[in-house]
């Protein structure tokens, strides 16, 4: 079992190398010349990946608590606030890609979008959330808020919600893959409930 | 027939025919010490037709047509729907290894004089080839220009004599689950059918397409018979087409089956009506400079001048 001197000096920084390469992927196939890895549209392989990697990382936050639990071991705990931190950035890039490369700061179109078409609002809207959560994440903003930083910290559950819908609505016919993801994050959500159904049920101590 | 210059496509876009013609020279003076290998695709691929694509013969080039600066033949081959290969666009490349184009048949019935199975062989034989330079918009809002081989998919069905009765022209591509893997999969109700009214299918600038830069179209392009009607969404140019039916009442078609509310029978390429999921006022150029904004999406993809009076008096709106 790793110590918590090894955690934070050998596997905090291989975890946060390892969340890095997907951005180090898309800058390799950027900065090269257009279609080297990033095919004949690169702005939507950037959009794609950038997503795919928020979501992910946003359900591997969400697995830490049921790991530390079903493990008994006290140092997932670690790596949540890196992981949730990741998903946050991963998802501002994707935000960002949208703004600058795919609408090109077109603000009569963006508001179009931000105010018309559904699966932008949810994402939108999840963005905010995790902004939030991003913000609210350091420790001196743990400790001011208290028992209310607990309770601030669920958005993270209708946050990657509403990311398994904008995924969901986005694809034109084969749901498929927005399916596997929204069926994982269903099966970490159901095990909270059951623990909190698990719970509620104890008899007072 | 002059089709005339279609709109929207700048001058400036067009690269100039005498930089144009120095590109095997160009490519020539960077290529010392094999430096060609690390050039990306895309800088080499006009050029870089692969030798298995059999070169068609005898092919009419009408300057009226060829005014856009075309995709390149990497682009034009790499990046496209082809559901019957599967969903992401490099996936009609990387699947379609299996398909066997030739020998080909296709059947012709319905409200028609001349009905029957033909040999692709027979069907192509009477029609002189041409190469069209066209613009093509797909309804995911991307867009090429694409110099597609073919000839005037009119000329083909007068052939087989359509009655007065034949209102519509239907199509259907290829059912072959074992070599085309997307089909293995219920994404949507195979085979794929297409159709057109009367006089968009006699239209000049639909085109019965074979080929695209000089050579036969690759699999994941079509071959070996496809539609291109170049101002509607790209879902409408069925490819590896079987069967032409000329129908009396509208056919069906795949993708207004799936999703009725998202797709329409005429699916005209038209910035005023969106997507009910996105934006259709601008589209993405495959191939440009990485900070370049989305271009204006025109009416009927450009061809407005051609084809408009076709929808004369139709709600564009509702019949989308």
């Amino acid at each position: 079992m790793p110590t918590l001197r090894q955690v934070r000096r050998v596997w905090k920084p291989a975890v946060f190398a390892l969340a890095l390469l997907p951005l180090a992927g898309l800058m390799a196939g950027a900065t090269g010349v257009r279609s080297l890895t990033l095919g004949a549209n690169p702005v939507e392989a950037i959009q794609d990946r950038t997503g795919l990697w928020a979501l992910r990382l946003l359900l591997l936050t969400l697995a830490v608590t049921p790991l530390r639990e079903l493990s008994g071991q006290a140092w997932p705990q670690q790596f949540r606030r890196m992981l949730g931190l990741f998903a946050f950035a991963y998802a501002a890039l994707h935000f960002a890609n949208y703004l600058l490369l795919d609408r090109a700061l077109d603000w009569h179109e963006i508001i179009t979008d931000l105010t018309k078409r559904p699966y932008i609002i949810v994402g939108a809207s999840a963005l905010l959330l995790l902004s939030a959560l991003a913000a609210t994440s350091t420790a001196g903003w743990r400790r001011r808020l208290g028992r209310r930083w607990q309770l601030l910290h669920r958005a993270a559950y209708p946050a990657a919600i509403l990311v398994c819908w904008h995924f969901w609505w986005q694809v034109k016919k084969d749901v498929t893959e927005p399916l596997v993801y929204a069926l994982l994050l269903a099966t970490l959500l159901a095990w909270r409930l059951r623990r909190h159904l698990v719970r509620s049920r104890l008899p007072p101590a | 027939m002059l089709i005339g210059r279609p709109a929207g496509i700048r001058p400036s876009e067009i690269t100039p025919e005498t930089v144009f013609r120095q590109r095997r020279t160009l490519l020539r003076a960077a290529g010392l010490a094999g430096a060609a290998t690390l050039l990306p695709r895309a800088a080499t691929a006009a050029d870089a037709i692969p030798a298995r694509y059999r070169r068609l013969p005898g092919i009419r080039r009408d300057p009226s047509t060829t005014l856009g600066a075309p995709n390149t033949f990497a682009e034009v081959t790499g990046y496209n729907n082809f559901y019957e290969f599967g969903l992401d666009k490099t996936d009609p490349a990387e699947n379609s290894g299996q398909f066997r184009p030739q020998p080909w048949r296709v059947a012709i019935d319905g409200e028609a004089g001349v009905t029957g199975s033909f040999d692709y062989a027979d069907l192509l034989r009477p029609h002189p080839l041409e190469e069209r330079i066209y613009r093509f918009r797909c309804v995911e809002a991307w867009s090429m220009v694409v110099p597609w081989v073919g000839f005037p998919l009119g000329a083909l069905l007068k052939r087989f004599r359509p009655t007065s009765r034949a209102k519509y022209v239907a199509f259907e591509t290829v059912y072959r689950p074992e070599e085309m893997p997307g089909q293995r999969s219920r994404t949507l109700d195979w085979p794929y059918v297409e159709g057109l009214t009367i006089a968009e299918a006699m239209h000049p600038l639909t085109l019965m397409t074979v080929g695209v830069y000089g050579v036969e179209l690759p699999n994941q392009n079509g071959a070996p018979l496809r539609l291109i009607v170049p101002w509607k969404y790209g879902f409408k140019s069925i490819k590896s087409i079987v069967r032409i039916s000329f129908t009396e009442r509208q056919p069906p078609t795949t993708w207004s089956a799936a999703a009725p509310g998202e797709y329409g029978f005429y699916a005209n390429v038209n910035p005023q009506v969106d997507h009910p999921r996105w934006s259709q006022a601008t589209e993405r150029r495959i191939g440009s400079a990485f900070f370049s904004p989305k271009q204006p999406t025109l009416p009927f993809n450009g061809y407005a001048a051609q084809v408009a009076a076709l929808y004369r008096g139709l709600d564009l709106v509702r019949n989308f």
